[in-house]
């Protein structure tokens, strides 16, 4: 565990990729291979089961720290993260544990069968024998919300230092749903492709956007110059669903999420389809919500995913379908090297073969002959219930992860309001104790009626002169939230809108994100609750 | 008619109505008694100083030309026939706790303070009195210190570990206080010290004021970068991501403060390298300095005063908070303008 707490403080203390990847290295030189295996399922975001609930460890933290329950909760607000304050908390001390990661692990996954006495005894031990820094990996570990960071790929960049196998190899092996009880480091590192695992997904390929932000559009001159030749590009829309890749091996079938979630269970109507392909196939595509042949907006499958059962309603009006784009794999092989054209014919063949193509539906392709052509197909995004559109290189391979070059997402420009910050909390990890997650109103007559909240798009610049407002201009404070007094305006961007229940305001915005902060704004000129209700389109 | 009390808290800052002084006002006064020579308590434009004899020069060089008397701590000064002492605070050098005393009625004013002995303030002494007003910038259970020897340690080998590397070493710290305290416990036998303009002023400053610090070498627009490779730099706060921080490039940043402790506001910064190294009490030094003044009624100036004053209640003590301008010198959570003490950073130019 001292190695593993090690990494964190090291991955912690430098923002370099590459002393990033030398510190990762250190790690998987010096720990037992058990550790790796760990790590990277850790890394990957793997979680351990969760044996104490969190309730009972904040309480047994607070017994250890010797303080009141509300200071314990203060303090929380100041370091933003439970672990963290735990650690810091609980008197300090040298730890004195030479335990492993694998050990730690096991010993936690033993706990059960244990009676609540004998978890509150093995902690309390625990946490007397850990030091601070390592109480806070030991904390996120019984927690289970374990954010690195550091991405996946780094991990990956430097266990392929170590092995001498490729990266693209070692992403594909650890895809899927292995345990690092069972799957172990030799087996991850053989010679052979490890495919005794026939659920195994393929590493998805992610566009970059085209244009970095909203603010920044690029003209379709720009759009020439960076992509070229219109020819060499192949167009399709941006569907707003989520992203899925669909397996048939040895007469079983898998639904992965892009989560790496095993979503087979959670898409019944899609189960046949999947049964009448061809052994070997693997197809990419996003699944979205019809209704009568048509797409529906995200938020009617979002609140289906919430769902434990699905009934009979719910599958009758709006089943899922498979809008399929690529195929990843035919009968058997591995045909990600094949150029997009290829690829896309081998799709069409499968689709066409199949008898269920409502469920089974292809990513049709827009044509067009201009990149100004395109341009005015994309404002067609809306109606389309598109996010815009996707260009991808016809000669590109199927790559790994988020790559510059042959995929490309053209997302259409957000809608946008001017509200009025009403409410604040204070973040979490790097934004512990600072004001950064804000709700925002817009007027109904004379009232503000809050209708988004958002945490993302100011600088740090921004966000400590915001924090500083809020402190000095608070209203009321009702436990973490604090009412502040009505007066800074930003313009707030998102996707879509939809009518809802839910909300007070009657409507659901969706990906909401502060845009900018209008300084020339008073708050009399923000915009209010009807311009909001005519977005929708009614 | 109940008695006025002897301190009261007023728009301008702490004030004796029967003394007729101020003690660190942030409006001009007349009679101001100064704790230390940070930004947020020693302001300019009042007509007449009283502080400790190692805040002389500091504050000659920050404010100029003002009428300062300075005093040996513990020696009494009479004003309007109330009794002014000063008392180590342990904070920076030269930086003193007030002790006023009239008619029997003692009260103290912290300044800003800490209780372990830094090896170059002269060491905070307790001083028994009926009201204390302190701060309590780190006032929330989670800020716990190491042993500076710890933290130093940790220093020396980031920069050994830099120097072998090639890498030059810039460490964060604020000019008076912070600067120092690094300086005397760097390990020489590594390299050479270079300073930033900002802070060999206030060394200059504490030198003329027969402070000895370790040998330093102020950086100019000669220095060359590959002269400092194998030393450290000292560096303030505000030199942090300005072009005159960039021309050491490659290099190893390190900021020194107790906010360092929470690992957001380490990510926040962006340092390569966070020390939890602090000039103010944590928890429990706070905890223990007030008990240690035997005090009927605490007051509480800056900091996490709403927090830090609920928790005195409940253990026993009449803690009530007060509004003042006292500010954080440790550099995260500041007002967003920059800190007053590095108006004169101009000076070192590129």
């Amino acid at each position: 565990m001292k190695a593993f707490a090690q990494l964190f403080l090291s991955l912690d203390e430098t923002n370099k990729t590459n002393e990033k990847v030398k510190v990762l290295k250190d790690y998987f030189n010096n720990v037992p291979d058990t550790d790796k295996m760990h790590m990277l399922a850790l890394f990957s975001g793997r979680k351990p089961k969760r044996q104490i609930n969190s309730t009972l460890v904040r309480n047994w933290a607070i017994e250890a720290s010797n303080i009141p329950a509300w200071l314990f909760e203060e303090s929380y607000h100041v370091v933003g993260d439970l672990a963290e304050t735990m650690s810091l908390l609980m008197p300090q001390n040298k730890g004195n544990s030479n335990k492993t990661l694998t050990e730690w692990i096991a010993e936690i996954n033993d706990l059960n069968n244990k009676t609540e006495e004998e978890k509150k005894l093995w902690l309390m031990d625990s946490w007397a024998m850990l030091d601070t820094s390592e109480r806070f990996v030991f904390n996120k570990l019984l927690t289970g919300g374990f954010r690195v960071g550091v991405s996946q790929s780094l991990v990956i960049k430097a266990l392929a230092d170590i092995t001498g196998i490729e990266a693209p190899t070692l992403t594909h092996r650890i895809m899927g749903s292995w345990m690092p009880e069972t799957y172990t480091y030799e087996q991850l590192t053989q010679e052979q492709g490890a495919s005794d695992d026939i659920s195994r997904p393929y590493p998805f390929f992610l566009a970059y956007p085209i244009q970095e932000t909203s603010e920044k559009q690029k003209s379709t001159d720009e759009l020439k110059y960076a992509l070229g030749d219109e020819a060499e590009w192949q167009a399709e829309w941006k569907w707003d669903g989520i992203r899925a890749q669909l397996i048939k091996r040895g007469g079983k079938i898998f639904i992965w999420s892009r989560g790496e979630d095993l979503a087979t269970d959670k898409f019944p109507e899609l189960h046949p389809f999947l049964n009448a392909l061809p052994d070997g196939t693997a197809i990419d595509g996003e699944l979205l919500s019809f209704q009568n042949g048509l797409p529906m907006p995200f938020n009617v499958l979002q609140t289906r995913i919430g769902r434990k059962n699905l009934n009979k309603k719910i599958l009758e009006e709006s089943p899922v379908a498979v809008i399929a784009y690529d195929c990843l794999e035919f009968e058997g092989e591995d045909i990600r090297y094949k150029s997009q054209s290829e690829r896309r014919e081998i799709l069409e063949e499968l689709q066409a073969n199949t008898p269920f193509p409502e469920f089974f539906r292809l990513s049709a392709l827009i044509s067009f002959n201009t990149w100004e052509e395109l341009g005015k197909i994309r404002e067609q995004s809306r109606v389309m219930i598109a996010e815009g559109i996707m260009l991808k290189r016809k000669s590109a391979t199927y790559q790994v992860g988020r790559k510059r070059g042959d995929w490309w997402k053209w997302k259409i420009d957000p809608l946008s309001v001017d509200a009025v910050m009403i409410y604040a909390q204070k973040g979490h990890g790097r934004r512990a104790d600072l004001y950064t997650d804000y709700t925002f109103a817009v007027w109904d007559g004379d009232k503000l009626v809050p209708f988004a909240k958002a945490y993302s798009g100011l600088t740090d610049a921004e966000i400590n002169k915001v924090d500083y407002f809020i402190k000095h201009n608070t209203l009321e404070k009702f436990g973490p939230v604090r009412t502040v007094k009505p007066e800074l305006v930003f313009e707030i961007g998102f996707e879509g809108i939809n009518k809802s229940t839910r909300h007070k305001s009657g409507i659901a915005l969706r990906f909401p994100r502060i845009l900018r902060w209008r300084h020339d704004k008073p708050k009399e000129e923000a915009d209010t609750i009807e311009s909001l209700r005519a977005l929708l389109g009614e | 008619m109940p008695k006025k009390p002897l301190l009261e808290f007023t728009d301008k800052g702490i004030y004796c109505a029967e003394g007729k002084f101020y003690i660190d006002p942030w409006k001009p006064v007349d009679d101001a008694v100064i704790t230390h020579a940070h930004a947020d308590h020693a302001y300019l434009g009042h007509k007449h100083y009283l502080a400790h004899h190692l805040s002389r020069e500091v504050l000659l060089y920050r404010l100029g030309e003002i009428q300062l008397q300075t005093v040996e701590y513990g020696e009494k000064v009479m004003k309007n026939g109330v009794q002014v002492s000063l008392f180590p605070a342990g904070h920076v050098i030269g930086s003193a706790q007030v002790r006023v005393e009239h008619k029997g009625e003692v009260w103290v004013v912290s300044g800003d303070y800490k209780v372990e002995d830094d090896g170059i303030s002269t060491p905070f002494e307790s001083v028994r009195c009926h009201h204390f007003i302190s701060e309590c910038t780190f006032g929330m259970p989670v800020y716990q210190w190491k042993p500076q020897a710890d933290i130093f340690n940790d220093v020396n080998n980031w920069w050994r570990s830099n120097a072998e590397h090639g890498l030059a070493t810039v460490i964060v710290g604020y000019s008076l206080g912070k600067a120092q305290r690094i300086l005397q416990n760097l390990d020489l036998s590594i390299g050479k010290v270079y300073t930033h303009g900002v802070i060999e002023n206030t060394n200059e400053a504490l030198r003329r004021n027969g402070v000895i610090l370790n040998p330093t070498t102020r950086i100019t627009t000669d220095t060359s970068k590959e002269e400092v490779r194998k030393g450290i730099i000292l560096a303030p706060p505000s030199s942090v991501g300005t072009p005159w921080m960039r021309r050491f490039n490659p290099y190893s940043f390190g900021y020194c403060s107790g906010w360092m402790a929470i690992r957001g506001a380490k990510r926040r910064r962006a340092a390569d390298r966070g020390f939890v190294l602090s000039d103010h009490a944590d928890w429990d030094g706070l905890v223990s300095a007030i008990d240690a003044t035997g005090c009927e009624t605490v007051y509480l100036t800056h900091g996490y005063t709403a927090v830090f004053s609920r928790y005195l209640n409940e253990i026993g003590f009449d803690a009530r908070e007060v509004h003042t301008l006292y500010g954080d010198d440790e550099g995260i959570n500041s007002v967003p303008e920059e800190a007053p003490d590095e108006h004169n950073k101009a000076e070192v130019k590129l």
